[in-house]
């Protein structure tokens, strides 16, 4: 067993964990952290990106204990109380989401999409950047709407920032 | 994944010291090919010696006619290097086709270029670009440092510090990516130095990343897609699997070849 | 329409949940004191167990049993079922060989479970899996759909000496081979509809749970029918009587059939959990989901169309092997007789229809239903057949379809199915102009001059959804009915929870079931609740698939309602002072004919529980009504799809530029729902015909274990989808709706073979079509050009 102390979604946390402890393992079942999911062995699906010290990463290939004295943000850390990050929104009002599993994993890589890419959005740059996560339902037309339409909400939103990281 | 120690590394020389303490040791850079591989239980290192804590294996600059990436450097950030882009603009356009965003934030050129995984991209990169790769112990051109099939001269101890890139007067990669995996099906990176031209075939070989040197020679006399017309790659030496077999491979090798040289002109 | 009721584009209420991290998927559950199993998998795809000793292995760290196949036969434990019996040309019943949860003796493909270790960790219960001795005879493996009924080939099952399940057939020959005799032109296609992995984004779970004191088991599984997984489990595999087996659905990611089957895991774990004192948890990791989820479609098809002098289609011919894998899934023997060839009519009007069906075993994971199951075959076949006729005929392949089109409603086809509904030429109409069919050869000039090559494909294509009819399918040998149950309880305070038998795995239920309940009661959306996926709770349910939740659970719970209206008119003739047959109910009011006397939906509800207007010996208290409804029919969703591609002749590359989708669902109760549906289809039916193919070696190792083998589509594979609707309401049942959840993965693979082939001038390409496959489609066609 080894120490490891990192920030998740706040919150100070220290745990002893075994090596071979991946991040989405620690988070799911040390921390109960289920929104992040596992949909594939071969860091392909994107059910599990998570921000790491503001970064989209899967936390299926990452050790616990990398992350020390890392920031991390789940999906669970991103609405502030009852008001959701407006990414989640959006994909609520573009019904981005059927099945609900794919949709942490695409809500956390989008928003890094954001961060790297800007508000407006066009669809061709979505898709591109949607290249490590999956999605069976929803044929992504409505991810990209979602994301699309999420860019453009989380323009000047104030506190984002510092929510999501 | 089998249970294994963990050690965080906090200098090059502790990562060597550790290495020599744990004899199925592994180092752990961006951990995107390792990781993986030891879920699926198909690697079974006794120890992990994490560089990731060690500050100074990751940076671009452009120190003199050279740009410098640290080994721990990221793809994203090659691929996002203002440094680069104006150095060697194709090859931030490689590291941005390698993987996916995520991947891209924690896949690294040295674990990149120390797996040489015969479906990646870097190597093509370094072995086109002429690239010099820095160990704790030596330098070693690219052209004597990819031996085939997830082989290297990587002796054990040796860690990759950093790679040094002689920027090209031209240069442009292309790749035609395994619709499965997202690799490289057939990726060829093109550059021209002068009258040093050369062709580095990734994805396609059954021996890994090489350089089609027939291709160079039509090219030295002409640097035009039009000197390639006609020009066949050697079938016998593609890979063959379920995703192409070695003749579309060759095929595949001769058209992107063309189409690198193409963009290397912005055509 | 109100803004939540039928026809509104309601957004979703379970949404909330899942974009905050909070749905509840089975591996997100963890029960008190639980332990882990790992199911040691077959390493061959055809062997005999010579010896299994797990004693070693027992002793290792963290271990709390392992079992083998000679626990299951100890115990008695029965074997997995295939709930549908196909009988062959000769009457004989189907051949099904055993099917034990753990292997007895003998592995039939790779990945077929050979025992389960249960342990305090998942890691531990592998680590003791490495221990397990195990000697295997390897026989040779019969891997091939076309080949596993040849001479000689290796025996899978005793029962099925020339490993064929049933020898099946439709229609009549003698009628359809004289047709074919006087036909003035015959168009012959070869076809292989390649074998899938259905791919839901979660695997598979389970949890397994056994409370000693009452001697009642608890199932967590990832189940879109909790309630057949419970029947089945008592009925058949005899773990429990139901009355002692809780089955949970919780939250499901997605199933596309995949879920509906009874597999090895969930029974193991079940039964296990006794045997070990502990609840037992499983989850399947992405390799373990390729190995052992049922795979879908794998047929071989000859198919020929004649036609007559006029160009009308007069006669239609098909013989398939279809391939059934190691043994048989749950519903697998049904999916490529009757789901499959009772489609072949298509939208056509065809007199003559013969249909022959092999179904084989192969040393390969089991194939079942897949989203469309059997249809998207069918469609190919026929949409395939078609398109290569009226090019053939020099004619525009939309002009031929529509000539051949059905015209008139009700319509008997020779192959079982009565359409009931539809206007084929409209939708053909509106898809052609959303898409600009008229203008396709000025942009295929336009793509010349750049090099690349373009083609546009339609597919018209029609299915059978809603099922069906109890009556009906027990005469073609379904083992169960296949109605749906719902239960409407209104609260005293007016708000109302339905219990549906339905489970709702992506498809949006508690939006647009509680959208059909504000409607017809006018108490607000959000006073509806729907609840599903728990035998506890739900009385019994038939689950989801074949796009039946809308057609045939929706309408059980309109029945409901119906019966919960005409409890409320009679508790509001006692609040009312009237008379029963004077009340009146809409828009949330009951009212006295022809005064203005009412009484809100909210307070009748509460007279109906205080009671104090009637005696409880005249009305029963309360307000709280269930129904089972049975359809008439199956419903016929239908429609065209049109794809437009550019293909790069140098690499052979597609891209998809332009998809046009126009869909008949009948009366949609929430467009932007029906819309994702189809948006989601059209992606797998592109996946399938462009990118995905579940491939074995001659050994019958599967190559395809992990999305770095098996193309799974991405968002940068697809084009935005231009969609649009017709309706013509289903008139057998009281909503009107058809069902939609299956119909972009039924047309799509032909629309988009359909449009490569235009573009590349050959006929010849085989899905998946991969660079390579086009590629060398193109090399053909330029070869037979410069031969000509």
């Amino acid at each position: 067993m080894a120490s490891v102390s990192m920030t998740i979604n706040g919150k100070a946390v220290r745990a002893n964990v075994e090596p071979r402890t991946l991040l989405v393992e620690f988070l799911r079942e040390h921390q109960r952290l289920t929104g992040t999911h596992v949909g594939c062995d071969t860091s392909q699906c994107g059910a599990c990106t998570i921000h790491m010290d503001g970064k989209g990463v899967k936390s299926c290939t990452v050790l616990a204990l990398q992350c020390e004295g890392a920031q991390i943000t789940t999906i669970e850390g991103l609405a502030n109380g009852e008001e959701l990050h407006p990414m989640q929104a959006a994909f609520r009002e573009n019904h981005g989401l059927q099945c609900g599993y794919c949709t942490p994993g695409m809500i956390m890589a989008a928003i890094d999409i954001v961060k790297r890419k800007g508000h407006d959005l066009d669809e061709h740059v979505i898709r591109e950047e949607l290249e490590g996560n999956i999605c069976r339902c929803t044929g992504y037309h409505n991810i990209v709407k979602s994301i699309a339409a999420g860019a453009k909400a989380m323009r000047g939103h104030a506190g984002l920032q510092q929510a999501a990281e | 994944m089998y249970a294994f120690e963990y050690v965080r590394a906090n200098s090059v020389r502790g990562a060597v010291s550790a290495l020599a303490k744990h004899e199925d040791g592994k180092i752990l850079a961006g951990g995107h090919t390792l990781l993986p591989t030891m879920k699926q239980r198909l690697a079974s290192p006794s120890a992990l010696v994490d560089l990731g804590a060690i500050k100074d294996l990751a940076g671009i600059e452009q120190r003199g006619r050279s740009l410098i990436i640290g080994a721990m450097t990221t793809h994203a950030a090659v691929a996002a290097s203002d440094v680069v882009k104006a150095s060697i603009p194709s090859l931030a356009e490689m590291a941005h086709m390698i993987g996916d965003p995520a991947v891209r934030n924690r896949g690294t050129i040295g674990g990149s270029i120390a797996n040489n995984d015969p479906a990646a991209d870097y190597p093509a990169a370094c072995l086109a670009l002429n690239a010099t790769i820095v160990t704790n112990q030596r330098k070693i051109p690219a052209s004597d440092f990819f031996k085939g099939l997830y082989e290297t001269a990587l002796e054990p101890g040796e860690i990759i510090v950093r790679v040094a890139f002689k920027p090209p007067s031209r240069a442009a990669y292309m790749k035609f990516r395994n619709p499965a995996s997202r690799f490289a099906l057939v990726g060829v990176f093109v550059a021209k130095k002068g009258s040093d031209i050369r062709v580095a075939v990734t994805g396609a070989g059954n021996q890994g990343v090489f350089r089609w040197r027939a291709a160079e020679e039509a090219l030295a006399k002409r640097f035009n897609p039009k000197s390639l017309d006609g020009l066949k790659a050697d079938a016998g030496m593609m890979n063959a699997d379920i995703h192409a077999s070695p003749d579309y491979r060759a095929h595949l090798v001769a058209v992107m070849t063309q189409r690198a040289v193409a963009k290397a002109l912005g055509k | 329409m109100t803004s939540t009721g039928i026809g509104a584009a309601v957004r979703r209420k379970e949404d909330h949940r899942f974009i905050t991290g909070k749905g509840r998927y089975t591996d997100d559950i963890n029960r008190p004191g639980q332990a882990h199993a790992y199911f040691l998998r077959s390493p061959h795809a055809h062997a005999k167990i010579k010896s299994l000793d797990v004693q070693g292995a027992k002793t290792k760290p963290g271990v709390l049993a392992i079992l083998t196949g000679d626990d299951i036969a100890t115990d008695k434990v029965g074997g997995l079922i295939c709930g549908w019996m196909i009988h062959s040309k000769d009457g004989s019943p189907m051949k099904a060989g055993p099917h034990p949860a753990l292997a007895q003796g003998k592995v039939r493909y790779v990945g077929d479970h050979v025992a389960v270790v249960i342990a305090e960790t998942v890691g531990e219960a592998k680590d003791a899996a490495e221990a397990i001795k195990i000697e295997y005879e390897v026989l040779p493996a019969e891997v091939e759909t076309a080949s596993a009924q040849r001479q000689g080939a290796a025996v899978i099952h005793d029962v099925a000496p020339d490993n064929t399940v049933y020898r099946w057939h439709l229609g009549d020959k003698a009628k359809t081979d004289a047709a074919f005799a006087a036909a003035k032109h015959v168009t012959k296609i070869d076809l292989t509809n390649n074998r899938l992995a259905p791919n839901p984004m979660e695997p598979r779970a389970a949890i397994g749970e056994y409370d000693s004191g009452d001697g009642v088991f608890t199932l967590y599984t990832t189940s879109q029918n909790p309630h057949v997984a419970r029947l089945v489990l008592s009925a058949f595999i005899g773990i429990a009587p139901e009355h002692k087996l809780r089955v949970v659905a919780p939250d499901v990611g997605g199933g596309f059939g995949s879920k509906i089957f009874i597999y090895a895991e969930e029974t193991v774990c079940v039964w296990a959990a006794k045997k070990v004192g502990r609840p037992v948890k499983w989850t399947s990791d992405r390799t373990e989901a390729f190995l052992s989820d049922a795979h879908g479609r794998d047929h071989v098809t000859h198919a020929e169309l004649a036609t007559d002098e006029n160009g009308k289609i007069t006669a239609l011919r098909a013989r398939t092997i279809a391939n059934l894998g190691g043994y048989l899934s749950t519903f697998s023997s049904s999916v490529p007789t009757y789901l499959y060839a009772p489609l072949l009519s298509g939208q056509y009007d065809i007199a003559n229809i013969y249909c022959e069906v092999d179904g084989v075993y192969t040393n390969t994971t089991p194939v079942d239903a897949y989203r469309g199951a059997g249809r998207p075959e069918a469609t190919f076949v026929v949409e395939r057949l078609v398109e290569a006729a009226a090019r053939e005929l020099g004619q525009d392949p939309a002009k031929f379809r529509r000539k051949n089109y059905i015209k008139s409603f009700p319509h008997q086809t020779p192959v079982i199915m009565t359409y009931d509904a539809g206007d084929y030429a409209a939708s053909l109409a509106k898809a052609m102009e959303i898409a600009d069919y008229a203008n396709i050869g000025k942009r295929k000039r336009e793509s010349a001059k750049n090099g690349k090559l373009r083609g546009i494909g339609i597919s018209s294509y029609i299915e059978a959804c809603g099922i069906a009819p109890s009556q009906a399918v027990g005469s073609l040998g379904a083992g169960v009915g296949l109605w749906e149950s719902a239960e409407v309880r209104v609260n005293p305070v007016g708000t109302v929870e339905v219990l549906t038998g339905s489970h709702s795995h992506g498809q949006g239920h508690e939006t647009t079931f509680a959208q059909l309940v504000s409607e017809r009661l006018g108490v607000p959306f959000e006073n509806v609740a729907i609840i599903h996926g728990d035998t506890d709770k739900v009385q019994f349910g038939m689950g989801t698939y074949g796009s039946r939740s809308g057609a045939v659970g929706m309408s059980a719970i309109y029945k409901a309602l119906d019966k919960v209206i005409e409890k409320g008119k009679k508790v509001a003739a006692y609040v009312l002072e009237a008379s029963a047959g004077d009340i009146e109910f809409k828009d949330g009011k009951f009212t006295v004919k022809g005064t203005d006397k009412a009484a809100d939906f909210g307070a009748i509800a509460l007279q109906a529980y205080i009671a104090h207007k009637f005696s409880g010996q005249e009305l029963e208290p309360g307000l709280k009504e269930g129904a089972f409804y049975d359809p008439t029919n199956f419903t016929f969703p239908a429609g065209v799809h049109i794809c437009e591609v550019e293909v790069d002749p140098g690499t052979g590359s597609t891209r998809i530029e332009r998809w046009t989708a126009v869909d008949d669902f009948g009366v949609v109760i929430n467009p932007m729902i029906v819309e994702g549906q189809v948006h989601g289809g059209i992606a797998q039916g592109v996946g399938q015909a462009l990118l995905e193919g579940v491939r074995y070696n001659a050994d019958g190792q599967l190559v395809t274990a992990s999305y770095m083998d098996y193309a799974m589509p991405r968002a940068d594979d697809l084009p935005s989808f231009h969609v649009g609707m017709t309706v013509t309401p289903c008139p057998s049942n009281p909503l009107g709706v058809k069902g939609c959840g299956e119909a972009g993965a039924i047309a799509a693979p032909a629309a988009v073979i359909n449009a490569i082939t235009d573009a590349v001038g050959h006929e010849h390409v085989a899905m998946p079509a991969t660079a390579e496959t086009v590629w060398k489609a193109c090399q053909r066609a330029s070869q037979k050009l410069a031969a000509e």
